[in-house]
């Protein structure tokens, strides 16, 4: 059998779950329009009323909540509890340019790190295992939400905390860590760092929980490969709690929603259209036991398909991909859609900057999609072979993540506008539409 | 004995290396030696000059992308076959060699050549015991 922390939740059928979703969406639909101006307001302007919810069929009656209105609301706006009944915040640094500030109670706090030991023991964590925590401890969820998974489960738990490569690699060794929690990209660098010192076989890691940014199945084998490890993935955001909202199980085919505490929706991000399981499209969150900033409806931009499929780990939790994209920055290229941010992991996997720009244009009806980068010095060589062949490899990357050619050209460093301080990534210099 | 190499990365477009001679006139830098590679998008400048660390100075605070490289001066003798005598030495010794260009200088009537090889302490070894004269960052100077 698996290895679970709430198995009676983990594992319940889909009808208890339902009834569950049910009766906490009702309830928090109520809370949120008793409590929360802003939120009486939204669905007073769409004519929705407490009432019209009276199961998760109704859900699409309420309106969409984005990161404007946070930033609108900021900082108290959402808050659906008394300041004083809050004893926590976290915030996101914001890659876009908006800060989020959530708010937790005690409760919150506790169903967060529930979360976060699901995942751990879905990666196989028990109590006797000793856990190496290096995301980032703060403002940042992914140091303090996996530190309470870890403290919930039992294992010993050692809040590293990000950097200083040297000493995580020495309480590796000298504590005998077994799993391993940080972004995919320290993880690959760590991996790096412990066969250079030809301490392979010094540790004794069996598993890692990797989340917090994009990562390929390429970059996934590399690294259970060097570290002898498996590998599992971890999402969550901020807004609905931090890490944990989603995990992977030991089939790795997907996260499992805590769809206790979170509905999962899939949307066309045009239409905001609800679509049946299977198809592609926005993930948006409801948080149906979150007592201080609970948001229903929340857009998170990410790209995703849900999937009901039966696992072999008995959860019985909706699995969803890993982010396939984001919604606001969509380019279709030769008929293939195309992400920004999928570019910019390749980019940062093969040690470029992340400074780049992404030009389409079309020649005799052909879509050509071109990728400049900027030169670094650690990129940069006196010998025209070792440029090329780098360049090769970015190319030869780029195609497996998108699936089509990108020309690779090499810029002058600095050479790429900025407006406001932040790179300006599109030119699609197509005429679509006609003019 | 090895010289100094500096790198730049320019892209290819018009003016773009009149830019970087003009950083260099600017500063004051005497030019030996220089080569470019290039490919349609961009090239790589390569220079001997007088005064490497100022040089390499000038051009990071103008915002290029610059590397030193240690690389061998070799004196041959201006005359058929001179340049393969060299050559064979590297390929006796498994040495490879990644590019050479030449360059005058003010010294003597001889030829010189830059080579940048893959293992330059091997290749400095094995030039010496075969007699070759390799120049110094003071001996450019003349």
């Amino acid at each position: 059998m698996g290895n679970y922390y709430q198995p009676e939740i983990e594992c319940a059928p889909r009808e208890q779950i339902l009834a569950l979703q049910n009766e906490r969406l009702v309830k928090q639909v109520r809370n949120v329009y008793d409590h929360v101006e802003y939120y009486r307001k939204r669905m007073d302007e769409k004519g929705v009323k407490p009432e019209d919810i009276r199961s998760v069929e109704d859900l699409h009656k309420l309106p969409f909540l984005t990161k404007d209105d946070l930033r609108e609301a900021y900082p108290y706006g959402l808050l659906a509890r008394p300041l004083s009944d809050c004893v926590r915040i976290q915030s996101t640094s914001g890659t876009t340019g908006r800060r989020v500030v959530a708010f937790y109670t005690q409760h919150d706090i506790d169903l967060w790190d529930e979360c976060c030991a699901r995942a751990i023991m879905a990666a196989g964590g028990t109590k006797d295992d000793v856990v190496h925590v290096c995301y980032g401890y703060g403002l940042f969820t992914g140091g303090p939400g996996l530190n309470g998974g870890s403290h919930k489960v039992g294992s010993l738990t050692l809040p590293m905390s990000s950097g200083n490569t040297e000493r995580q690699i020495q309480f590796m060794t000298d504590l005998g860590s077994t799993i391993l929690c940080c972004t995919p990209s320290y993880a690959a660098y760590l991996a790096e760092s412990i066969i250079e010192r030809g301490l392979r076989d010094k540790i004794k890691l069996k598993a890692g929980i990797f989340g917090a940014e994009a990562w390929t199945e390429e970059m996934r084998h590399d690294i259970e490969e060097k570290l002898g490890i498996k590998a599992y993935d971890i999402y969550g955001l901020t807004e609905i709690s931090g890490p944990g909202v989603s995990f992977e199980c030991e089939e790795q085919t997907g996260m499992h929603i805590n769809e206790d505490h979170f509905i999962a929706e899939v949307i066309n991000p045009e239409t905001g259209e609800v679509l049946p399981e299977g198809e592609k499209g926005e993930l948006v969150f409801t948080s149906i036991t979150k007592e201080a900033f609970p948001l229903l409806r929340y857009r998170t931009r990410d790209i995703c398909i849900l999937s009901r499929k039966k696992c072999s780990c008995g959860r019985t939790h909706v699995k969803m991909t890993k982010p396939l994209g984001r919604s606001d920055d969509m380019l279709i290229v030769k008929g293939v859609n195309v992400f920004p941010s999928q570019i910019e992991t390749v980019l940062l996997n093969k040690g470029y900057a992340a400074n780049y720009q992404i030009i389409v244009t079309r020649v005799k009806n052909s879509d050509q999609l071109e990728v400049q980068v900027e030169m670094t010095p650690e990129m940069f060589s006196d010998s025209m072979g070792e440029i090329t062949g780098r360049e090769k490899e970015l190319v030869d990357a780029l195609k497996a993540m998108l699936g089509i050619y990108a020309k690779v050209k090499l810029v002058a460093p600095k050479s790429i506008q900025r407006s406001e301080g932040k790179a300006v990534r599109v030119i699609d210099k197509r005429d679509l539409y006609g003019k | 004995m090895t010289i100094k190499q500096i790198s730049v990365f320019v892209e290819n477009k018009l003016g773009n290396l009149a830019e970087v001679t003009d950083v260099l006139a600017s500063a004051g830098i005497n030019m030996y030696a220089i080569s470019l590679a290039d490919t349609r998008d961009f090239g790589i400048l390569r220079l001997i000059v007088d005064d490497s660390f100022a040089a390499a100075q000038v051009l990071k605070e103008n915002n290029y992308i610059v590397s030193i490289t240690p690389v061998l001066a070799l004196e041959l003798p201006n005359e058929p076959g001179s340049l393969h005598k060299a050559l064979s030495v590297l390929e006796e010794n498994n040495i490879d060699l990644k590019y050479l260009y030449d360059f005058n200088t003010v010294t003597t009537r001889n030829a010189h050549l830059v080579f940048r090889v893959e293992d330059t302490k091997k290749a400095e070894e094995v030039f010496g015991k075969a007699g070759f004269r390799m120049l110094s960052q003071e001996d450019l100077k003349g």
